[in-house]
């Protein structure tokens, strides 16, 4: 063989390694955690890397011990209540971001943008304050309104992005034809703009899903805590050593969804997150 | 069809709300999963629905003291009525106090004359009984009988004897081929639990406890920082640097696998290691926590759990019947026999069964009536921040980011800053 | 209708439009964001607790006891530590993933979908995830190190001092490499090929063809990532508060001000905390979006 097909194959052959090394270092966690979960007691110590003996009672205790399945519904409900309210008032405020000519339209949508940058905490206090006195606290209702502080200024300006890069003869015609603000969103833009706003309420989903803060300061029995800060909570009690099994079973529900979610939902993930940053 | 679905919508809605009158009270209580906790909580909650035909629903809490103090703070300054019945910490009554029930009002004082006077004392705040006693702790040490045995040894009596016996069977052990194997294992982590820990090293050596009954800040002193010089020579010598991260589960967790010789915890381990399947089971001893010096104060920090009923509680009553019930004497019995919490009441440690189940309840009798409280009493609403400047600093010097003699000076200035001078 | 008066009228209903959609938004993000901020910094001036009760005005009070608490400067420098070494890493180890993945080759969107999974899972199971990996007695990261011969004996990644805040990052740069992984790839799908086509006849080897057009044209990808990933950085709560919890070797800014406010009841000196991070993070916002020109392309 000669040089410079040696270097070639070497070329190919590192290319593959780098690949398997990134597999390896996105992946590995979760194939542990599986394993890990499917042990109890001394074994939960083992290195091997395969579950010799799987036992399934880590995944019975998770549900027993807490209301695992509610927990999961309170995040679901959360999430898709936020989504949904995001949407709605995301989508005539990016109409006016980003169709309508205005004084102080830049200001207004750098301001928007800027909200996001607000620390979790240093909300947290005003928003305990405004929690307590409305009688949110401890319900799913408390995380709804509090989520929406990162999650607006994140579809308001996603939304506005996609919006400007819509050409501008499509409601030309509608406007010489009369028609008012309203009948051009729902009747021009809505079936334009869906596909953005999937990709929107995804990611945003994903982001109310995973929110911890708030949870862990706002919603503290059992049955009204959301998935993130029931795991992060799973009490010891075992009569094993180490609680360890359960949490990685309690860790592996959560991720096989999100996994699902990422696998269908790939395409539109990615352009999410990049208009937001590329485009804006 | 519009107007069926309207009406059938009222009706849930109405069957909904009168279901909700004419159900019996549903009480809410948080009790702590350490341990066999969780399980000894649920068999008492059931007796009492059983017998009292109301529900009660289990709230699990953080296991760290910490965090569970600061869940409940939270809970309360929200004016919640999400739980109505708390375990608390004994040294929590004078933060908790303002937003708890007198007890005192729905229980005879007969009862209460039953339990240790000392208990009841810590539990009351301006003359208000916020909670009633539970269960007892003391900081007792755990040892590997069979472990000892196989190498001649004894069972400690100064921290200094603990420290060459830990050093030699873990180079043995390794030697033998165990590489995981510690000597000695405690509460390392920046939290309450190390507050317990090292209040005991100090107080043992004759270091005092921090703050005095009178206020005055009493941590910088010879004897403390010997304590502490001590304890930090331990960290990665014979205890694991993880050490710095554990709770009172994770010590038990390296212990009960077999792989330290000696352990500080509370009594609750012992049911755990002594259950079947424990890999321990057998070979566990119990003894008082060394002294500083030759013949000097075996200390253990005072610690034990009591039932308060919150006030914002929709029902005061019942909640004190259940808090009732749950400290009564059988199932005080019940958990010291199943779950090895020392009784509140003096009676059930000359009883033959819990003897049985828990030998050192008789023969660490001494020192559970001689526990050491940490400051909480003089410390009052501060006592969390008080607790927070005692073990960032004793942290960081068993971290070693502070020397024990800057760790110290830094533990006295933190309390003085807080505590405004000794004028808590 | 005069021409000009016509277009006086247009704008002016434009803007009422405009006004009616915005209003909405505005109003709830008003209640939810804007009310809650100014009255953590109304806090931040009083001696309130959080039980309720009178709270007075006591002027800077809080904030000259925080500029004196050691630990408070102990926490800004966790967090600056943190962002610079988490911002490091993501930005290096996502340009790997990223210009591995702009090759086309058999089955990149499978490894594209299996570098997306650590972004989409929860702050609180990665950090649970690496705690149970890194465990310093069972865990198979010392099991793999110490039985390859890398280490002596078995390291306490979370509880040492020494390697606390470099585990934080290293499950942070896992969990967010990802993100700045996908924003370097759009930006280097951008590029044409064409460019890499002219250097390469030019006889340019990969690492001067990375320098002199790779790099210069992803500078606004780059520079995007860096602003995000640096915000969050400072801002970071979650997954230092669950690995390693209230440990003050590790303890972020927003850790801290969590801690004074929930653990110590104080909401005065939390909030003062509270808002001395949110005065930070927006300098080094409007550093960044006046610097990157984002201000222009709005």
């Amino acid at each position: 063989m000669n040089r410079r097909a040696l270097r070639r194959w070497a070329a190919a052959a590192g290319f593959r390694v780098l690949i398997a090394a990134i597999l390896f270092y996105a992946l590995f966690p979760f194939y542990w955690a599986v394993v890990s979960s499917l042990r109890a007691g001394s074994a939960l110590f083992g290195t091997s890397l395969l579950p010799l003996h799987p036992v399934w009672g880590n995944y019975a205790a998770v549900f027993r011990a807490e209301p695992f399945a509610r927990n999961i519904l309170n995040s679901v409900l959360v999430a898709t209540l936020v989504v949904l309210i995001s949407l709605t008032l995301s989508l005539g405020a990016a109409y006016a971001l980003g169709r309508l000519r205005f004084v102080g339209r830049r200001m207004l949508l750098m301001s928007i943008l800027g909200v996001s940058m607000f620390p979790q905490i240093a909300v947290l206090s005003g928003m305990f304050a405004l929690i307590r006195r409305l009688g949110l606290y401890n319900t799913p209702w408390a995380l709804v309104l509090s989520y929406l502080i990162f999650t607006l200024p994140f579809t308001v300006w996603v939304l506005t992005a996609f919006m400007r890069d819509l050409p501008r003869e499509l409601e030309e015609a509608a406007i010489m034809d009369g028609a008012r603000p309203l009948t051009i969103i729902r009747r021009i833009f809505l079936p334009l703009l869906a596909p953005a706003m999937a990709t929107t309420g995804l990611l945003a989903f994903i982001a109310s899903w995973n929110e911890f803060l708030f949870a862990l300061t706002f919603t503290l029995t059992n049955s009204e805590r959301t998935v993130p800060v029931a795991i992060a909570l799973i009490s010891g009690a075992s009569a094993y050593e180490l609680p360890w099994g359960r949490i990685m079973a309690a860790s592996v529900i959560v991720t096989l969804p999100l996994i699902a979610l990422v696998l269908a939902f790939q395409n539109r993930i990615v352009a999410g997150l990049t208009a937001g940053a590329i485009k804006g | 069809m519009q107007r069926i679905r309207t009406i059938c919508l009222l009706c849930i809605g109405l069957l909904i709300g009168l279901g909700g009158v004419a159900r019996a009270a549903e009480i809410a209580i948080a009790c702590s999963g350490l341990g066999e906790e969780l399980a000894l909580c649920k068999h008492g909650v059931q007796a009492w629905e059983k017998a009292t035909g109301n529900t009660v629903k289990i709230v699990t809490t953080p296991n760290s003291a910490t965090a569970r103090l600061a869940l409940y703070e939270q809970l309360l300054a929200a004016g919640s009525h999400a739980i109505d019945v708390f375990q608390v910490d004994i040294v929590w009554t004078g933060i908790l106090g303002p937003d708890m029930i007198d007890l005192g009002k729905y229980v005879p004082h007969s009862v209460i004359a039953a339990d240790f006077p000392r208990i009841v004392e810590a539990d009351t705040w301006h003359g208000k009984l916020v909670s009633l006693p539970w269960f007892t702790n003391a900081g007792v040490l755990y040892y590997r009988r069979d472990l000892l045995a196989k190498y001649g040894l004894t069972p400690p009596q100064t921290w200094e004897q603990l420290g060459r016996e830990a050093a030699i069977i873990q180079k043995r052990q390794r030697e033998a081929g165990d590489s995981r194997f510690w000597g000695y294992v405690f509460q390392g982590q920046a939290y309450e639990g190390l507050t317990c820990d090292a209040l005991e090293w100090v107080a043992s050596y004759g270091g005092g406890t921090f703050v005095a009954p009178d206020g005055k800040i009493t941590a910088d002193n010879p004897n403390a920082l010997k304590a502490i010089a001590w304890a930090a020579s331990t960290v990665g010598t014979i205890a694991p640097e993880g050490v710095l991260n554990y709770e009172e589960e994770d010590a038990r967790g390296v212990f009960q696998s077999g792989n330290a010789a000696f352990m500080r915890n509370w009594p609750y381990a012992w049911a755990l290691a002594q259950s079947p399947g424990s890999p321990v089971r057998d070979k566990v001893g119990v003894e008082p926590l060394p002294s500083g010096t030759v013949g000097g104060p075996h200390v253990g920090a005072l610690g034990g759990g009591n039932l308060a009923v919150s006030r914002f509680s929709r029902h005061p009553a019942e909640a004190a019947s259940l808090a009732r019930f749950m400290t009564s004497y059988a199932e005080q019995k019940y958990r010291a026999i199943h779950g090895s919490f020392n009784p509140t009441i003096p009676a059930l440690y000359h009883d033959p069964e819990v003897l049985k189940a828990s030998p050192f309840f008789g023969t660490l009798l001494p020192t559970f009536e001689g526990a050491v409280a940490r400051p909480s009493a003089v410390t009052g609403r501060l006592y969390n921040r008080a607790a927070a400047a005692i073990f960032d600093s004793v942290h960081a010097a068993l971290a070693g980011s502070l020397s024990p003699r800057a760790a110290v000076a830094q533990m006295a200035r933190e309390l003085e800053r807080i505590s405004d001078n000794g004028r808590w | 209708m005069p021409p000009r008066r016509a277009v006086a009228t247009l704008a002016r209903r434009r803007r009422l439009t405009a006004a009616a959609f915005l209003a909405p938004m505005l109003a709830v993000l008003a209640v939810v964001a804007v009310w809650p901020v100014l009255h953590t910094i109304w806090f931040a001036f009083t001696n309130a607790e959080l039980g309720g009760g009178p709270a007075d005005f006591i002027g800077a009070r809080n904030f000259i006891s925080l500029l004196a608490d050691p630990q408070w400067w102990r926490s800004v420098a966790n967090t600056l530590i943190f962002a610079a070494l988490s911002v490091s890493v993501e930005a290096a180890l996502g340009m790997v993933i990223a210009l591995a993945l702009n090759r086309r080759f058999r089955g990149c969107g499978l490894v594209r979908a299996a570098v997306i999974v650590p972004w989409a899972v929860p702050t609180v199971v990665s950090a649970k995830l690496w705690a149970w990996m890194l465990n310093d007695v069972f865990g198979i990261v010392n099991a793999v190190l110490v039985g390859a011969g890398l280490l002596a004996k078995p390291v306490a990644w979370v509880a040492s001092p020494r390697t606390a805040l470099v585990s934080v990052v290293l499950v942070d740069a896992w969990k967010t490499t990802p993100f700045v992984a996908l924003l370097l790839l759009a930006g280097l799908q951008m590029i044409p090929a064409d460019l890499y086509e002219a250097a390469r006849m030019d006889g340019a080897g990969p690492g001067r063809i990375f320098l002199a057009v790779t790099l210069p044209l992803l500078r606004p990808a780059l520079l995007v990532a860096l602003i995000f990933r640096t915000l969050d950085a400072l801002r970071v709560f979650d997954v230092i508060y669950v690995m390693a919890g209230d440990n003050p070797a590790s303890m972020s800014m927003s850790v801290f001000a969590r801690q004074q406010l929930v653990e110590f009841q104080d909401v005065g000196y939390g909030s003062a905390a509270a808002t001395l991070l949110f005065v930070l993070v927006a300098i080094v916002t409007v550093i960044y979006v006046r610097a990157g020109g984002l201000w222009q392309e709005a």
